[in-house]
């Protein structure tokens, strides 16, 4: 079906004109492992990501973190108002966020105002497509506070595409994670009880959610994927993103 | 006063331009710089198939994010363009909620407004790459918006198409994938419809559905199509084929989003959940039979 539904599109993937399995001798990219996971409410953003370090079976380190402060003062972060986590291949993660918080801080030495969070936004998209031939092997997630002051998220695909949501699951457990978050936070598929028969049944309007219940999902969201995910555990890293800056809280996750 | 005036204005066709300034504006597109990074092989593409192509390769470990079911058809009020807002990487539901239609030309516009007043400028669509839509769609709008203030009128839907024909064309065999079509009402040309893909293909035409579920969009436009639909009729249409499409085809889901562009610009009719709209449908027209709706 797959196949099929492909064929019916009227442009064309390049065909491969060998035929069979291909070896290839250049394969430039480990998969770490982790899962990060990011949900706004109407003053503040949360990013969040486990700590393990895998590649394959292999737990290199239990302590990598994968969410960073971009655009800050110095090395520390202080004074950084945006944040972003990566996760997939962690050398092309630190890549991407050593180029972006460059990016940003030339951007505040420049203008002599920081970037907002919607044009820091559109600049991490290219320089994601900057390498569309040869992708960086990352899923981004990109928080702040807008203009307005709401939270912000951001996330992405490893070439680029990206798009403002509420929350966003990324990594290895995000089949896990993301259902969970739809249903918690978007309150897809609750409805209102007695609000009509049957197909009547009004659907749960979502609502922007205090930040002490945002803080609870995302611990419920970790200790969950790490009781069914291998490549995640240790820890979890929590960036809590207000008006009165960026808070950073660890804690522990099981380390099986 | 008036020589003031004589000296600072002048009609816009009037030559004021030497020749150098006259080739550099010809020359409208900047000389595409290839600044995009390549891997250190003999042959990129390949790579870049191996790595990102889901098709070819089920078993990739970079999915890329697709967009599916799109179409716009003209009639007598204008064009109406109509998309679903899934996006898949592999098996994946990424998500739900993509805005597959994009304004073109008018940067500062292209967020969305809560007003109903018609906003001036073209529409693109994205089936395909996402990244890669979102990406030359962008590009394409900084070439308009550019166009508007060399010329000092905005551009033809035909020469934009054209920017980006020729664009996909120049990087034909890189590996883009994009499905795109361009809508647009101009003086020149009255309401003009194109679709463009990472081909190289550029095609005029009154009616167009891309993407995998463009058989089950084209199944229900070309049974119900008329020039003279009336705006209703034809907004109603629209959502109706993409509703076959989401219902059938499982990379097509989530919400309808649509638009109409008219003479003065284009306006936005709802992004709209699909499961209200199918029940209604069913329950109220009778279609759908084949769906049960015991609970």
């Amino acid at each position: 079906m797959d196949h099929q539904a492909r064929e019916t599109v009227g442009y064309s993937f390049s065909e491969s004109t060998a035929s069979g399995v291909k070896q290839h001798g250049f394969y430039p990219y480990t998969d770490n492992g982790g899962s990060t996971l990011g949900i706004t409410g109407s003053d503040f953003a949360i990013l969040a990501g486990d700590t393990r370090s895998t590649s394959g079976y292999n737990i290199n380190s239990r302590m990598v973190p994968k969410v960073f402060k971009i655009g800050g003062d110095d090395e520390t972060g202080e004074g950084a108002n945006i944040v972003l986590s990566v996760v997939g291949f962690a050398a092309d993660g630190t890549a991407l966020k050593e180029r972006l918080d460059t990016v940003v801080r030339m951007y505040k030495y420049q203008h002599g105002k920081p970037m907002t969070v919607s044009a820091c936004a559109q600049r991490l998209s290219t320089i994601l497509y900057q390498k569309r031939f040869f992708p960086y092997y990352v899923h981004a997630i990109l928080a702040g506070l807008d203009e307005e002051g709401k939270g912000a998220l951001y996330s992405y695909d490893p070439v680029g595409s990206y798009e403002r949501e509420q929350c966003r699951a990324a990594g290895a457990a995000a089949s896990l994670i993301m259902p969970f978050l739809d249903n918690q936070v978007n309150f897809k598929n609750q409805y209102i009880p007695g609000s009509g028969e049957g197909h009547a049944l009004a659907a749960k309007k979502a609502e922007p959610l205090p930040l002490e219940t945002v803080k609870g999902l995302v611990r419920d969201a970790f200790t969950s994927a790490v009781e069914r995910h291998i490549e995640v555990g240790d820890n979890l890293q929590m960036v809590i993103i207000t008006k009165d800056g960026i808070q950073e809280v660890y804690h522990p996750l099981k380390k099986d | 006063m008036d020589k003031i005036v004589a000296q600072y204005s002048r009609p816009s066709y009037q030559n004021v331009y030497s020749e150098q300034d006259q080739q550099d504006l010809t020359e409208s597109l900047p000389p595409l710089s290839l600044k995009f990074a390549l891997p250190p092989v003999a042959n990129p593409s390949a790579f870049l198939r191996a790595m990102t192509d889901d098709h070819s390769n089920p078993s990739c470990p970079i999915k890329l994010a697709h967009g599916t079911t799109t179409l716009a058809f003209r009639f007598q009020g204008g064009i109406i363009v109509c998309t679903d807002s899934r996006a898949t990487a592999g098996n994946w539901i990424a998500s739900q909620t993509v805005k597959k239609v994009i304004p073109v030309s008018r940067l500062s516009r292209g967020e969305d407004k809560p007003t109903n007043e018609p906003t001036p400028g073209l529409l693109g669509t994205m089936a395909g790459g996402a990244a890669d839509c979102q990406y030359w769609l962008r590009y394409l709008s900084q070439q308009c918006t550019l166009h508007e203030i060399r010329h000092k009128r905005r551009i033809t839907v035909a020469a934009a198409s054209k920017i980006l024909a020729n664009l996909t064309y120049s990087y034909k065999g890189y590996g883009l994938s994009m499905g795109t079509m361009l809508a647009g009402v101009t003086p020149q040309e009255g309401p003009a419809l194109y679709y463009i893909d990472s081909d190289g293909t550029r095609l005029p035409g009154n009616l167009f559905c891309v993407g995998s579920g463009q058989t089950f969009a084209y199944g229900v436009l070309d049974a119900n199509y008329r020039y003279d639909l009336t705006e209703q009729e034809a907004l109603a249409l629209g959502r109706r084929a993409i509703l076959a499409a989401m219902h059938r085809d499982a990379y097509s889901g989530g919400f309808i989003n649509l638009y109409h562009v008219k003479e003065e610009g284009w306006v936005h009719h709802g992004f709209d959940d699909m499961n209200p709209i199918f029940w209604k449908t069913k329950l109220e027209s009778g279609e759908f039979s084949n769906v049960t709706s015991e609970l």
